[in-house]
């Protein structure tokens, strides 16, 4: 019971994972301001803005559904942190694991992104709302890709479990390299789920202020912002398990080295994407996911499918 | 709200997209512009009634502070109204300096621009590479005027500073490091596929729409009408020195950012050239305190387009009208025109792609409700006299102070 405790609230569960949510924040914005010619923030800048949100007033929009608006960004977070528990990190064995818990995963992670929509849809300011309706309408453009490419994975390995696929991928050394398409594909929709440049319309800030979070403030603007960093962290996690399964078997010093490697190089392609292109509009975003991504990701499926038939039989 | 498909949004007076406050009032459907509602006049200062109050000398500074970007731009443009006015002839030297800081301002504008461009569209590396290399620029001109906006190198009948060597040397190489970086923008800005996807097509004006809404600078000439003061009516130096007028055929918001990108490479020639050719000689000529009766009307091509100075003067040391035409009052109707059947996300890049300078611009609109009773129009002495009488009721009273200040002036 105890152990068990330990495992959900301190590691690799919640706390660790907070802090390794504002590690990531810190690498994203260094690397993002390094890249820009900048100096960029002391190690320490995420959890120093995070703390001061939390000592700051909440201020809840009189004309909003309190409830709501209060109950989405609590929502989000816990939504996100829970994903991170079906997720092996440097093992091929996962807190909690069964047959289907990709899907979970997955349907974990979109979440935030409804609960983004729910809060900014109930602070009935017109930015908010604006921000709301976009990030609900970026969601179904990136999302058919994300579930594609990483789904095209599992088709390879033959299983909806992450573990599984784990174990596949140990016993087939070398076959992640065949989802190298998807992993490009699923991480330019990460960028989608994470409202990064080219894809933060839903918070772009020069059209609609901060989107859904404009009326948020204090903690709860401190948990939204916190939930996206964790959704950085569990989105890398599920990429790094599912598009890179080398060296899962080194033991937990090694193996856990390995894991951050992965991780860091993820957030780091984040971040040099962000740096190098422009915001898209809505309309191109969407028109980007359905014409390239998809096509691109159903490729994937093709090829997976053809492997599984010849190479695996 | 609830039941109806369109709404309108505020855009500022205080919103992230702008620079400056100015109320925009978007009407919406979904993501698509219905229409634009631009009210200008947040932020009037009474610059124009100001000047009126002041010494010709005195207008000078205050009317280098109508824009902090383009200072150099509406005090040159001031100035010269008034030497037509007085009749002055100007040393060609301080001709040719007036060029030359006139050019690097131009620069420094459009490098703030092309910073802010990038920022609009959510491309913040483009603005930290720009505004970073606009230091260059901004050092000489703190080198050459001490000040890095609102110079004040101008007087009437001349200039205040020389250009030596040494600062022309300085010029110079700071000239071949922009030039460098200049031409690294024009590969970014025509051939980063994001940048192109967010500008092309957006924002069109047609040659047509400039002539009839009488667009000005960068605005007009990325529409293809070649349209320059400094061309078209050479003042300062420009007569002698060598340059290009660039025009563009695309119509829109690219076309707009490629004529800026591709002046600041005009701007380098004509500074080189002018520094080459600066001729000897003093660098103003005594002015008269009282200027003559009269009226003049001064042009002048400022970053973001023409810019119209009209100076009467009565005999007095104080000018008896000003008038300022600002450029973007001329460009901010096209803006309505451009936005039509756009998207939101084009409304900050399609506003900035003119280089608004809302408050050089702002007039005082009076919107009045019809059933409202209290608003009136009073003249300006009527305000003189309730604004004292006003202070006097809330216990503030400056008669004894004025007598004492006017005896003092007197004796």
């Amino acid at each position: 019971m105890l152990g068990a405790l330990f495992y959900i609230l301190v590691f690799p569960g919640f706390l660790f994972l907070v802090f390794s949510a504002l590690a990531a924040e810190f690498i994203d914005r260094k690397i993002y301001a390094r890249l820009q010619n900048r100096v960029g923030p002391p190690w320490f800048q995420p959890l120093a803005d995070f703390i001061k949100l939390l000592a700051k007033e909440d201020i809840i929009p009189a004309e909003s559904n309190p409830k709501m608006f209060q109950v989405a960004p609590v929502f989000a977070l816990t939504a996100a942190i829970t994903a991170f528990l079906y997720i092996p990190l440097w093992g091929k064995e996962a807190l909690l694991s069964f047959n289907g818990d990709v899907i979970i995963v997955l349907y974990l992670l979109t979440l935030p992104t409804l609960a983004f929509f729910i809060g900014g849809w109930y602070s009935t300011s017109l930015y908010s709302r604006l921000g709301a309706v976009r990030s609900l309408m970026q969601l179904f453009a990136y999302e058919v890709p994300l579930f594609m490419g990483i789904l095209a994975s599992a088709l390879l390995a033959d299983t909806w479990s992450l573990k599984e696929m784990a174990v596949f991928y140990t016993l087939h050394p070398g076959f992640w390299m065949f989802n190298l398409m998807g992993f490009a594909i699923s991480l330019v929709s990460l960028l989608g789920k994470l409202e990064k440049v080219p894809f933060d319309i839903p918070e772009a800030e020069t059209e609609v202020v901060a989107g859904g979070f404009t009326e948020y403030s204090g903690r709860m603007l401190a948990y939204l912002r916190l939930t996206l960093n964790v959704e950085m962290v569990v989105g890398s996690s599920l990429l790094a398990l599912v598009f890179f399964p080398f060296g899962l078997d080194l033991g937990p010093v090694s193996g856990f080295l390995l894991f951050l490697f992965k991780v860091l190089f993820i957030i780091g392609l984040i971040s040099l994407l962000r740096t190098v292109v422009a915001r898209l509009r809505i309309d191109q975003m969407i028109n980007f996911c359905w014409k390239y991504l998809v096509p691109l990701a159903l490729l994937q499926i093709l090829l997976n499918l053809v492997l599984k038939g010849t190479l695996l039989k | 709200m609830h039941n109806s498909k369109d709404f309108k949004i505020p855009i500022g007076p205080q919103h992230p997209a702008l620079k400056e406050p100015e109320g925009f009032s978007v009407a919406l459907k979904g993501e698509k512009i219905l229409g634009v509602d631009i009210r200008l006049g947040y932020n009037h200062r009474g610059i124009e009634k100001a000047a009126e109050e002041r010494s010709y000398v005195q207008d000078i500074y205050l009317i280098e502070r109508v824009c902090g970007i383009c200072s150099h731009s509406h005090a040159t443009c001031f100035v010269q109204a008034v030497e037509e006015i007085a009749g002055l002839i100007v040393p060609v030297r301080a001709l040719y300096i007036r060029t030359i800081i006139a050019e690097l301002e131009r620069i420094h504008s459009h490098l703030l621009w092309l910073g802010v461009a990038g920022h609009e569209i959510g491309f913040d590396t483009l603005l930290m590479y720009s505004w970073r290399d606009r230091e260059v620029v901004m050092d000489i001109l703190a080198a050459i005027t001490g000040n890095r906006v609102n110079y004040g190198m101008n007087t009437i009948g001349g200039v205040r500073r020389d250009i030596d060597i040494r600062q022309t040397e300085e010029i110079f190489k700071g000239l071949d490091i922009l030039e460098e970086r200049t031409k690294y923008y024009i590969e970014v800005a025509t051939q980063e596929t994001t940048i192109i996807k967010r500008l092309s097509g957006v924002g069109v004006l047609s040659r047509e729409d400039v002539l009839r809404l009488d667009a000005v600078g960068p605005t007009a000439r990325a529409s293809g009408v070649k349209r320059d003061v400094r061309a078209d009516d050479p003042y300062a130096a420009y007569a002698q020195l060598p340059f290009e007028v660039i025009t563009d055929e695309h119509a829109d918001v690219y076309g707009r950012t490629v004529v800026r990108v591709k002046e600041l490479m005009e701007s380098y020639r004509i500074i080189r050239q002018a520094l080459k050719d600066l001729p000897a000689g003093p660098i103003s000529v005594r002015a008269p305190r009282k200027i003559p009766v009269g009226e003049a009307i001064s042009r002048y091509e400022a970053p973001r387009g023409e810019d119209v100075h009209y100076v009467k003067s009565n005999g007095t040391e104080k000018p008896e009208r000003v008038k300022i035409r600002a450029p973007t009052l001329a460009n901010v109707q096209a803006v309505k025109h451009m936005l039509r059947d756009r998207y939101l996300a084009d409304m900050p890049i399609v506003v900035a792609a003119i280089d608004p300078c809302f408050s050089c611009t702002d007039r005082m609109v009076a919107l009045k409700e019809e059933d409202c009773t209290r608003a009136k129009v009073i003249n300006w002495q009527a305000l003189h006299t309730f604004s004292i009488q006003w202070y006097k009721q809330q216990g503030v009273d400056f008669t004894e102070l004025n007598k004492k200040l006017q005896g003092k002036l007197e004796g």
